[in-house]
């Protein structure tokens, strides 16, 4: 729904009503309120279009993809671009490489999904609580995070997937559990300055507990800023998985992972360049979508950037 | 009395940091009664509010309602009994909440049935019609806030109401509106009322007797008739009562 | 010197937005001699965006526009913005309400306050010390040396607003803006701060303009007082006389206060009539 393909006056009235009349439509109100602040920043706008690109690739590979991903065929091996058949070439085992693209926004999809559900959701967890609570809690929980902290993610990826074995799922295991700790960062700090506030002191009069205070009270100010954290994260989520399947500790071969494709197309990048460019360009076209979405996200939703 | 506080004091942080915020200060509230603390800031009065509700650590001394000793965590029956009225109604209620979810809340909290009904009576009895309930605070205008922040504290029916500088924060004549509010509530329901604030005169109109504090101490206890008539026996609280005159040359 | 220090005709400052056009200030017109004039009115009135616009520190998308703006024999209109930040903490300087947001939290307040004498002409390093240990001094700060010495977190609020004072009064102004400067400030705090300023008027003939809520206290400290309602002056009234205001929103703000002494049951409010929005009402 974009301003242009209108929706009905009625619908528009509806969302912008001043006086509504139930919690859903002035929840609808608001959101519909961000979404036109979000939509008058057109480079958001466009990582906006770059994301929806992907997930739609995703969701329709079969019918976008010109070969069957894992179609061998040897005659066609190392096609140029714009070949007949193949317009993005073929790769050393003449695998089209547009289809395999195609094929691996699926996994790329998957991993950025599944980390970016629950590395945020642990940090936010241990960092409310640890922001709230204070004392000792507060110590034990964020020197485990500073642990976590400590050590290059990458290599700290690296080591958990050694010790796991490699594979997709491992992969995404060991991202997500490098990556919560910025999270819970974040989160304790808002918490802390949230934790002494009226409306906080308000409803623990109330009688409101811990749980109540933390999930109903605190995340909810918190998660704006995280998720505009998670959306600035996931190109880096991105580059962390193809960096694993360079390494051939995340995904396997024949899998038409991104950093895999990358890794097995430096053999000919002097000569077939574009075995390895294209994944390569695949991913820096994704991760700038996701750095634009991320930025206009932070000026919509992060209270403290100043409301134009 | 309603609510008695005897030589009560507040403490926070150790060693080098210690602040003394209040130092032995006593003072009974009979019920239905209406006392002010006024003070300016540093004196500790506000503490005084939050150590009744348990929000500061009471270090020495005691705090009884109705002659039972109040301590340790509030319980679910203290929050029926005591509520309290904050100074900045834009701090006040969360910002992501619409009026309807600040006000049910505490009905969830503790299981009363009728919620939908309750909600409306709370805004009808602050003034406020019902095209507000679904409103978000940053829509609403500061004297609008306190009126909701007044409805839901009053949501629950305490007895107790503490008001922390209800008005400090708004307009001269919305704080007129909002005290005319306090007034009318206060008779209506029966509170009991202790109100902190630095104004003298809005501690006149609205409480029958009053302390002054300094730097964390009770200096003097006056009624109203005595600070009307300006028979005050301390040099401090004829200082703040010439203060509240203007600028004299 | 009687002459007028600042002329004002029919100020206007709007706001314009994609959505909307809100009119802050609405034809607002005065003059000020070397005298104490006090702006009231409440929040939304104009009266903070009013003494922001003399010194052209409206920002967009606000637009100032007026048939006149005259300081001392200057136009502020066509000053260009050269001419204009010379004028600024030169000439006529500026105290705002809050002192955190004005003061550099980074640096020794010594620095910030010779920094600013610097920018306007100067002198030897001692000397520019010296003179800003007397100011501190003039608004009573009992350890001057070691507020040169502080920095702004170290300072209550009380003492932040008079260091901030003392930093706007050091360039020696014809004219002084105050916008709420005392309102975040203890009463007692606040009428010494004020006794500063009043004593400033006195001996220096400098003009005064003290935007303020506060009814009483600007009746008591101001010369003149011009009343603020939806942009517009709805009164213009001697200080001493506001008690005698014509004009149903004056009273209204008057007798809405609570008052020691006075008993009564509930106070009375404020009837807002349409008309006052309107010139000539």
């Amino acid at each position: 729904m974009g301003p242009e393909d209108a929706p009905r006056p009625g619908i528009r009235a509806w969302l912008t009503d001043d006086v509504p009349q139930s919690r859903l439509q002035a929840r609808c109100v608001q959101a519909y309120l961000a979404w036109r602040r979000l939509a008058q920043n057109w480079l958001a706008m466009v990582g906006l279009s770059i994301v929806l690109g992907l997930i739609l690739m995703a969701i329709f590979a079969p019918l976008l993809a010109t070969h069957p991903p894992y179609e061998q065929n040897l005659q066609d091996r190392l096609l140029p671009p714009f070949s007949a058949g193949h317009w993005l070439g073929t790769d050393e085992f003449g695998r089209d490489l547009w289809s395999r693209i195609v094929y691996g926004s699926r996994i790329s999809l998957t991993i950025v999904a599944l980390v970016a559900v629950t590395a945020p959701l642990f940090g936010l967890t241990i960092g409310t609580a640890a922001g709230f609570f204070g004392g000792i809690a507060d110590n034990l929980l964020m020197r485990l995070t500073d642990i976590f902290l400590a050590f290059p993610r990458l290599i700290l990826a690296l080591a958990l997937v050694a010790a796991l074995g490699p594979g997709i799922e491992n992969a995404i295991l060991a991202i997500a559990l490098t990556a919560w700790p910025p999270y819970a960062r974040v989160a304790r700090a808002e918490t802390i300055t949230l934790r002494n506030a009226d409306y906080i002191s308000a409803i623990r009069l109330q009688g409101a507990g811990p749980p109540r205070i933390i999930l109903g009270h605190i995340v909810p100010l918190c998660l704006s800023s995280v998720i505009v954290r998670v959306t600035l994260d996931m190109a880096g989520i991105i580059l962390t998985a193809a960096g694993l399947g360079f390494l051939g500790l995340g995904a396997q071969p024949p899998l038409p992972e991104w950093g895999l494709m990358i890794s097995s197309g430096r053999k000919f990048l002097f000569d077939q360049w574009w075995v390895a460019t294209v994944p390569g360009l695949a991913i820096f076209i994704v991760s700038l979508g996701f750095n634009l979405l991320g930025d206009g996200l932070r000026d919509v939703l992060d209270p403290r950037s100043a409301p134009r | 009395m309603k609510l008695a506080v005897e030589k009560l004091s507040v403490t926070f942080g150790q060693g080098r940091r210690r602040v003394e915020a209040v130092r032995c200060v006593s003072f009974g509230v009979e019920a239905k009664g209406s006392y002010g603390l006024v003070g300016e800031s540093g004196s500790g009065k506000s503490t005084v509010l939050r150590a009744v509700c348990g929000l500061a650590p009471v270090s020495t001394g005691r705090i009884e309602i109705d002659g039972k000793p109040v301590e340790g965590r509030r319980s679910l029956a203290f929050a029926r009994l005591v509520q309290m009225v904050f100074q900045d109604p834009y701090a006040s209620l969360h910002p992501r909440h619409t009026v309807d979810r600040t006000l049910s809340e505490p009905l969830a909290i503790h299981g009363l049935n009728d919620r939908h009904r309750r909600v409306e009576r709370a805004l009808a009895g602050v003034g406020l019609d019902l095209s507000f309930r679904f409103r978000f605070p940053h829509q609403l205008s500061g004297g609008q806030r306190q009126r909701v922040a007044v409805a839901r504290a009053l949501i629950l029916e305490p007895e107790i109401l503490l008001l922390d500088e209800p008005t400090s924060a708004l307009d001269a004549s919305v704080q007129a509106e909002v005290l005319n509010l306090l007034v009318r509530l206060r008779r209506e329901r029966n509170l009991t009322f202790v109100m902190v604030s630095h104004d003298l005169a809005v501690v006149n109109h609205m409480c029958e007797r009053l302390l002054v504090m300094q730097q964390g101490q009770g200096v003097e206890e006056l009624d109203r008739q005595a600070l009307g008539d300006r028979r005050v026996k301390t040099g401090y609280t004829r200082s703040l009562l010439k203060a509240s005159e203007g600028f004299l040359r | 010197m009687s002459g007028s220090l600042l002329e004002v005709e029919e100020l206007q400052v709007r706001f314009r937005t994609p959505t909307r056009t809100v009119e802050a200030v609405r034809g607002v017109s005065f003059s000020l001699g070397r005298e104490r004039l006090g702006i009231v009115g409440e929040s939304g009135s104009g009266k903070t965006v009013t003494g922001r616009a003399l010194l052209r520190l409206v920002r967009p998308p606000g637009q100032v526009t007026a048939r006149r703006m005259r300081f001392d024999g200057q136009d502020l209109l066509s000053l260009c913005e050269r001419g204009m930040r010379a004028i600024r903490g030169g000439r006529i300087s500026m105290v705002m309400q809050d002192p955190k947001f004005s003061l550099n939290p980074v640096m020794r307040i010594g620095r910030q306050l010779t920094e600013a004498m610097r920018v306007h002409g100067g002198g030897s390093r001692t000397a520019l010390r010296k003179r800003a240990l007397a100011m501190l001094e003039a608004v009573r700060i009992r350890d001057p040396e070691r507020v040169m010495r502080a920095y702004p977190h170290e300072l209550s609020g009380g003492m932040g607003q008079r260091v901030m004072i003392a930093m706007m009064l050091l360039p020696e102004p014809d004219l002084l803006i105050a916008d709420e400067p005392t309102s975040a400030l203890d009463v007692t705090v606040q009428l010494e701060v004020l006794r500063i300023l009043d004593g400033l008027v006195r001996s220096r003939g400098m003009g005064l303009i003290f935007v303020s809520h506060d009814l009483n206290l600007v009746a008591t400290f101001c010369d003149r007082v011009l009343v603020m309602y939806a942009g517009r002056v709805v009164e213009e009234i001697e200080a001493k006389r506001l008690a005698e205001a014509k004009h149903p929103y004056t009273q209204g703000l008057i007798d809405c206060l609570p008052k020691i002494g006075a008993q009564r049951d509930s106070l009375p409010t404020l009837r807002r009539d349409a008309r006052w929005r309107e010139a000539g009402a």
